[in-house]
């Protein structure tokens, strides 16, 4: 610890002055400091909001029916059922695919239609 | 037979009263404890150290009071003496915390987390994990409040050298108007360890007086249209943000002035903790197990320091006034650099949130809040006032740094 120091009213005044200006200033420049990072963190959330924004609309414009589907992982494509029931087409696929000796995914088929 | 009744009572405290120097001293301190032990339970003053504090003092003064023939005091659980030879550089026990461990009682053996400075920082770990620094991120401008309500500690340094205090008593005594009790404690220990006793009572006897102290000063240095004034809705502070704050303010403050670097790197790793995210458990203890414990241990061992022949002076009496001359200089500065914001704003700035400047969180807030309420019914100041508030906390470690770094060794 320093020795004991009794300062006179002058000096007194000056380390009161002096240590409120410290506070001051630390607090000032600090405030600068939290200023710039609150901008620099404003203007990137606008900006990727600003990307959003404009995607958004490129995404409504496009037609729903343009889209392509999205297939399920391993598939070779739809297939058009008509008057046959889904199981009963799954069925036939199978036993297709049996038959020839090779797997499913790779055999396209178009459509199953029940000849009545 | 009867010479064992009298042996019995002869070496009892009751004749110790009688027979030490200072017996009636302690029994002063006995009953300014329990006045303590009232106000903090009853009265609900900072209860959670209150009580610490009353029964820290309460336990020196009963086990003091009986002094062997030798003067050694073979049952106390605090030893002033022991203390004055650690701090006296001309004896063989010269910052020996060997001789107080072996030679303490249980008091001396915590009071030595407070010697090290190591509790107030603990504490500070809990404060900042406590802190939503939001409010004083989206509003940046409540650092200059901050820093405006440190105007108390500098008035009463200035008063307390005038009063022939010296240089580091009166440092110690000023950062009272800091109104925050780890940071008195910690810049007291520093700088003039023989006035911890009253400098704490001060100060958190005054936090709890808040409350009473501030309205008054408030009314009187602001008009019914001011004090009215809404103030707009802060903006939203994102995440990032506020995992950047404690870092940036680490790294700035502590550059800026280094001595500042353990209530400020505490207060900062505490609030990280915090907002991470991913340390939720640490975040936990610090709220809650460490803050709780660290509390206990400093009321105690700080309140064990008020010993009757330290404490009983006129120096006390003095403290508690300047003490108090802080405090209510501390809300001036706060309020009138509030007024300013007000007048440059256009009258958008609502100055009563400058008195929350005061480190006092969240009580200083929430004042204001109620301040601006009886104005204005329709008025939410508090979260207008929490950044005032929590930059209070970095302005007085501010403000404590630079005193240590003046007069401290």
């Amino acid at each position: 610890m320093k020795e004991r120091l009794v300062l006179g009213i002058g000096d007194n005044l000056l380390d009161a002055v002096l240590g409120y200006l410290v506070v001051f200033i630390g607090l000032t420049l600090l405030m600068t400091v939290i200023v710039i990072v609150g901008k620099v963190m404003v203007a990137q959330s606008k900006k990727s909001s600003a990307k959003t924004e404009a995607a958004k609309p490129a995404e409504a414009a496009a037609p729903a029916a343009t889209a392509p589907k999205k297939l399920a992982p391993g598939s070779a494509g739809d297939v058009k059922i008509y008057d046959t029931d889904p199981r009963d087409a799954a069925m036939i696929m199978a036993i297709v695919a049996d038959k020839l000796g090779k797997p499913l995914n790779e055999l396209r088929f178009r459509s199953i239609k029940e000849v009545k | 037979m009867l010479e064992s009744l009298g042996k019995l009572v002869t070496e009892s405290g009751f004749a110790g009263f009688f027979s030490n120097p200072d017996g009636w001293r302690n029994l002063v301190m006995i009953a300014i404890a329990c006045v303590l032990l009232y106000l903090g339970i009853k009265k609900q003053y900072e209860p959670l150290l209150m009580v610490g504090i009353a029964v820290g003092c309460l336990l020196a003064n009963v086990s003091s009071v009986f002094m062997t023939s030798d003067g050694s005091l073979p049952d106390a659980l605090y030893h002033q003496q022991l203390w004055d030879n650690f701090l006296d550089s001309t004896s063989p026990y010269y910052h020996s915390y060997g001789h107080i461990m072996a030679h303490g009682g249980l008091i001396d053996i915590l009071y030595i987390g407070v010697k090290a400075g190591l509790y107030p920082c603990l504490i500070f770990i809990g404060i900042g994990a406590m802190t939503d620094f939001g409010p004083l991120i989206s509003n940046p401008k409540s650092l200059l409040l901050g820093a405006a309500a440190q105007f108390g500690v500098f008035f009463a340094f200035f008063g307390a050298n005038l009063l022939g205090f010296d240089a580091q008593q009166s440092a110690s005594i000023g950062i009272i108007g800091g109104a925050d009790g780890p940071t008195a404690i910690l810049t007291t220990t520093k700088l003039a360890p023989e006035l911890l006793g009253p400098i704490a009572v001060a100060a958190y006897s005054y936090m709890a007086l808040i409350p009473m102290i501030q309205p008054p000063i408030m009314r009187a240095l602001t008009t019914e249209k001011e004090r009215s004034v809404k103030m707009e809705q802060l903006r939203e502070v994102s995440k990032t943000e506020k995992i950047l704050f404690p870092i940036v303010v680490t790294i700035f403050i502590v550059l800026l002035l280094p001595s500042t670097a353990p209530l400020i790197g505490c207060l900062m790793f505490g609030n990280l903790l915090k907002e991470t995210g991913v340390t939720e458990r640490l975040s936990d203890v610090a709220q809650n197990a460490l803050m709780n414990i660290v509390t206990l241990f400093l009321g105690i061992s700080v309140g064990a320091t008020m010993v009757g022949s330290r404490f009983l002076t006129l120096d006390t009496i003095k403290i508690v006034v300047l003490g108090l001359i802080a405090f209510a200089f501390s809300t001036i500065g706060g309020l009138m650099v509030g007024k300013l914001m007000y007048k440059l704003s256009g009258g958008k700035i609502n100055p009563l949130i400058g008195s929350a400047g005061v480190s006092a969180v969240p009580m200083a807030a929430r004042v204001s809040q109620r301040e601006g309420q009886k104005a204005n019914p329709s008025n939410f100041l508090l979260m207008h006032a929490m950044g005032p508030n929590v930059a209070g906390v970095i302005g007085s470690a501010i403000a404590a740094g630079f005193l240590i770094s003046m007069f401290g060794g």
